[in-house]
């Protein structure tokens, strides 16, 4: 079996057995990022020798029978992460000359853990798209059909571990950004509760939704990185300051007694047929291991995108104010005044996209408007809390499908900023309410002669995790969905 | 809602982005979609509803003791800036 | 046509922590530029504020000390704008729940009343950088060391109806903030600084006239001056038939006027909003009698009890009261003379103060400390010097550094209580004027002073004045 194929459970054991190295796996994967990573763009910058040095220093603690579970394990982390000394992008040209002067939160905790930077992966631009089309690299293109989008925003994370590229991948979620990506990749995406990961050094958004994550081939590979990066961070003072579980420990809980709730709003005209049905299947699955399912009404839920569409760009209009040519980042040539500066700078160092949600922020904060939007936004917001608060008296998770459709082509739905828009629709609730939330695959439909993968949902209250670990853990040892992987990538 | 021209160009200027003669009508045409799709909320039956502060309702700022804990970087930090002297980061003048 | 002036007062004190509200950086004055502003200061990607904590003992310090309401819950909130000094694009400050709710002040007018002036509230905010002007080739250069520093930000009621009142408003908060250490107050550099909202409307109207706002006031002179040419021209504005802009203003001390600030003339839509990553402030009973029993006696109680402890004038006791140290500096030459209230607080409002005036000393810093003042001042209680030699002995003092015996030793200082040889002066200046003499035997009384001049003249002034008199009126009767 290829190293670039065993999960990350198992290239630790592999590693710690001393049957491969830390630097073998590395080399192998740089050689693959070379050979295949360009026709994906799966990545903004490889950091070979940080990766040798990285494998090296591994390898040293895996011979003196030290090191964790994530030690000598190569991965990468999305370009919304700073590293230190590293080129960090947000896939825009804003930052397209930032070498980061230090490193986030996650980005610490992950080399603590022993973790080899291979590079950083391509994004939607400051994290604002579900198709990776907005990157002032260009496009990323889904290793199952390179017409079609992986997903975004951590569309180059999850193009990088659905094609064997990394182990597995950091990435970020505000309203769907990793579930999405990973649905429309074959991977298992974890996004986890609101403050349960440090914000620390990932360049913000969304400051009330955006939560960092990982995208793996498994949830055993997700519990691995969770408790790698899970826990208190004082420098971030949304951080919750609450036990970190043993996620691992967890995972072999049985289903049985398991109380599911299906989404019945999540089931609307916008859901693929087929997508429902493969959702339906894996449902009736847990219900064969003796979870109970019932339905359950989140009558809000319907206004998540409109809510999202107000709050997200609000405050993203405000985070991205400090980007104006003056301290780092994009400046204009030859600005003739201040005024110039600013426009210029953050004219040409912003894509279209992001100025939309910018300006969309601008306008929903602006006297007058404010009560009228984002206020309301915010009260809407609380209901829809409120629904799955509600719903969670009775079910100890919530399920339904992660996207309304399999991947779709690239261009496809990049005219009318609302139909991208819509590809949230199922995941955005869980941001809203910063619930953790996790797509597993769940199978494939056909088009275009191609397999295309489907993703599934589950959410759960909030500092849940571990039920949403084991749950999807016990559904892929009765499934092999996710062990699939694309064709040319294997 | 439609927005108009000068209130695309008025919300620019406050965001301090330049947008071209040829791409403004482009903005104003997929903004006032994005306003109208957010429209929607208005329907909404929010009365009495608080406002979300936070998705963690019950969690209050946390207070750090006051020490200086920082040293000087600033040399490694304005290695990315685009101009600087004597230490200031430059721009064009500032007229009060 | 009678106007009514309306000021209300604006106060930005820079709280006196150690390390910024958000931020670890030190807040120390006159660093070299941009040497304390870190990551989380200049509004790199991906930084994110933690507040400080003594930044909101001292916000609840104040509140506590001007009756105010302390928040149980008080919220952040983002102000934004783009400005080259503010490197988020935001500055973080509070708005619709601020830390400090209402609250007043009492200052005393110049006739003497008592006002009490309102405080709307107080909250806590960071402080921009500074754009310094100098040219680099028609640049300007931004220091950001100044960013992120704790400011408390003070709204007074619009009580004040004269420049004066202002004034003293501004003073009193001045001295305020210093008694309880929260703020420096040092002006010249910045620590303390005041923006005075003026308007006019004729005498008997209810409702307020537009106001003007005038930025950045950094001396009680400039506050009075700039207010007062502000009434002035917003009245020959309306009688000249125009009306008052709402605008923001700067004075100029040298053409002594306030005029528009071009720049900011467009009306700025901040779009404040929560901010998101800050999580409400919320401070319990527990908190606020920790900081209620850290209080100093406030310089209204300290001055209510120098006049009734003491019997000084309120005037007086208002003078040493101004600054806590100079208070102390007067109760500790008190304790240490067991009384002279009224000796030493002359002494301290007088030589003393003018003294380190002179020198630009503080009173941590004056060359006289006050058990050596004290000891002076025993020195003319015991009547070894008069108090006119005190003051020659003072100024040695202060010059040499040295105590009261010393100098009064050194110099041959002490008063002449021999009268042996007060009657030899007396009899010397006896034999030099006998026309003086003459006439004032035969009736001119007057001329009596002139013998005391002279002897006091012939002895250096140290003749012991009571015993000369004595001795002086013998002699001259015959």
């Amino acid at each position: 079996m290829s190293l670039h194929t065993l999960t990350v459970a198992e290239l630790a054991a592999g590693l710690r057995a001393r049957r491969f190295s830390s630097l073998d796996l590395t080399l192998h994967f740089l050689g693959r990022i070379e050979r295949l990573a360009p026709a994906l763009n799966a990545f903004v910058t490889v950091t070979a020798d940080h990766a040798l040095a990285d494998a090296r220093a591994a390898d040293e603690l895996l011979a003196r029978g030290e090191g964790g579970p994530l030690t000598g394990v190569p991965i990468a982390h999305k370009d919304i992460f700073c590293t230190d000394g590293v080129l960090t992008t947000c896939g825009s040209r804003m930052l397209s000359n930032f070498v980061a002067p230090y490193d986030a939160t996650v980005v610490e905790r992950w080399k603590a853990s022993g973790t080899v930077l291979l590079g950083k992966t391509n994004m939607d631009e400051f994290a604002m798209g579900s198709s990776n089309e907005t990157s002032w690299y260009g496009p990323v293109r889904n290793p199952w059909d390179p017409v079609r989008v992986p997903g975004g925003s951590s569309g180059g994370s999850a193009a990088a571990v659905a094609a064997c590229l990394a182990p597995a991948a950091s990435g970020t979620d505000t309203g769907g950004s990793i579930r999405q990506p990973a649905a429309l990749t074959n991977l298992t995406g974890l996004k986890p509760t609101y403050g349960r990961v440090s914000r620390y050094g990932m360049i913000a958004f969304a400051s009330s939704l955006d939560q960092a994550g990982v995208l793996t081939r498994s949830a055993e590979d997700a519990a691995l990185f969770l408790t790698a990066m899970a826990g208190f961070d004082p420098r971030d003072s949304t951080s919750v300051d609450a036990p970190v579980p043993d996620y691992l420990a967890e995972l072999s809980r049985p289903l049985k007694g398991l109380r599911v709730g299906v989404i019945r709003e999540f089931f609307d005209k916008g859901l693929d047929v087929r997508v429902s049905q493969l959702v339906q299947d894996a449902i009736e699955a847990l219900r064969a291991e003796g979870a109970t399912v019932r339905e359950v009404s989140l009558p809000a839920l319907p206004l998540s995108v409109p809510t999202y569409y107000v709050v997200a760009p609000a405050e993203c209009s405000s985070n991205l104010s400090r980007f104006d040519g003056v301290r780092f980042g994009h400046r204009c040539e030859a600005p003739r005044d201040l005024l110039d500066l600013y426009k210029r700078s953050r004219g040409e160092g912003f894509g279209d996209e992001v100025k939309r949600r910018i300006m969309t922020g601008t306008y929903v904060l602006s006297a007058g408007y404010y009560d009228a939007y984002y206020l309301k936004a915010q009260q809407v917001r609380q209901v829809i809390a409120a629904d799955f608060a509600r719903a969670f008296r009775d079910v100890d998770v919530v399920i339904g499908p992660t996207a309304p459709t399999p991947a779709f082509e690239l261009g496809s739905k990049t005219s009318d900023p609302i139909t991208m828009y819509l590809n949230d629709i199922y995941t955005i609730g869980a941001n809203l309410a910063g619930l953790p939330a996790i797509s597993v695959p769940c199978g494939f439909v056909q088009e275009g002669g191609r397999d295309l993968p489907v993703g599934l949902q589950l959410v759960g209250p909030h500092f849940a995790e571990s039920l949403l670990l084991s749950v999807s853990h016990q559904y892929q040892q009765l499934t092999d969905w996710h062990r699939r992987l694309p064709e040319g990538y294997a | 809602m439609s927005l108009t021209r000068a209130q695309v160009e008025g919300i620019a200027h406050l965001a301090r982005l330049e947008i071209s003669e040829a791409q403004l009508p482009v903005y104003v045409d997929r903004l006032s979609r994005i306003i109208d799709f957010v429209e929607q909320l208005s329907a909404a039956d929010t009365g009495g509803v608080a406002p979300m502060a936070h998705p963690l309702a019950d969690q209050a700022q946390r207070l750090r003791p006051d020490v200086v804990t920082e040293t000087d970087r600033h040399e490694k930090y304005q290695q990315n800036a685009a101009a600087v002297a004597a230490g200031l980061y430059l721009v064009p003048k500032v007229i009060d | 046509m009678e106007w009514e002036t309306v000021i209300g007062l604006e106060i930005h004190a820079q709280l006196a922590t150690r390390s910024k509200i958000f931020s670890g950086s030190s807040t120390a004055f006159g660093a070299a530029p941009n040497t304390q502003a870190n990551l989380v200061d200049l509004g790199y990607p991906g930084v994110l504020p933690v507040l400080n904590h003594e930044a909101v003992r001292m916000a609840v310090r104040f509140g506590l000390a001007t009756g105010g309401t302390v928040a149980r819950r008080s919220v952040f909130a983002r102000k934004n704008y783009f400005y080259p000094d503010l490197p988020k694009g935001y500055q973080i400050s509070q708005y619709e729940l601020p830390v400090v709710q209402s609250g007043s002040l009492e200052i005393v007018l110049e006739d003497g009343t008592l006002k009490r002036v309102g405080i709307t509230r107080a909250h806590l905010e960071e402080d921009a950088g500074k754009s310094l002007h100098e040219d680099f080739h028609g640049l300007s250069g931004i220091d950001l060391n100044r960013a992120g520093t704790p400011l408390l930000e003070i709204v007074s009621e619009p009580d004040m109806r004269s420049a004066k009142e202002a004034v003293a408003y501004m003073k009193k908060i001045h001295t305020l903030v210093r008694y309880l250490e929260i703020c420096d107050g040092n002006m010249q550099e910045g620590s303390f600084r005041c923006d005075a909202n003026v308007s006019v409307r004729p005498k008997g109207r209810k409702e307020f006239g537009t106001r003007a706002e005038i930025k950045n006031l950094n001396s009680f002179r400039f506050v009075e001056r700039a207010i007062n040419y502000e009434v002035g021209r917003q009245i020959d504005l309306i009688e000249g038939g125009g009306k008052v802009m709402q605008e923001t203003r700067l004075y100029d001390p040298d053409r002594g006027e306030t005029r528009s600030m071009r720049s900011k003339e467009e009306a700025n839509d901040y779009r404040y909003f929560p901010d998101p990553d800050l999580l409400p402030l919320v401070i319990d009973e527990a908190l606020i009698e920790a900081v209620r029993a850290t209080l100093p006696e406030l310089p209204d109680e300290k001055a209510a009890r120098f006049v009734a402890d003491h019997g000084l004038s309120a005037y007086d006791a208002g003078v040493l009261t101004a600054s806590r140290e100079l208070a102390g500096y007067y109760e500790s030459v008190v304790t240490d003379l067991g009384g002279q209230h009224k000796l030493s607080a002359n002494w301290v409002m007088g030589e003393l103060s003018g003294a380190l005036n002179r020198d630009g000393l503080e009173v941590a810093q004056s060359r006289v400390a006050a058990p050596t003042l004290a000891g002076l001042l025993a020195r003319i209680g015991d009547d070894t010097i008069s108090g006119k030699i005190a003051k020659e002995v003072f100024e040695a003092m202060w010059a040499e550094g040295k105590g009261a015996d010393e100098i009064i030793d050194a110099r041959g200082l002490r008063k002449i209580t021999d009268t042996s040889a007060i009657e030899k002066a007396i009899d010397d200046v006896m034999a030099k004027s006998p026309q003086q003499l003459a006439d004032y035997r035969s009736g001119k009384d007057k001329l009596f002073g002139f013998f005391v001049g002279q002897v006091m003249k012939a002895t250096q002034g140290k003749a012991n004045p009571a015993q000369l008199n004595e001795l002086l009126k013998r002699k001259l009767s015959g």
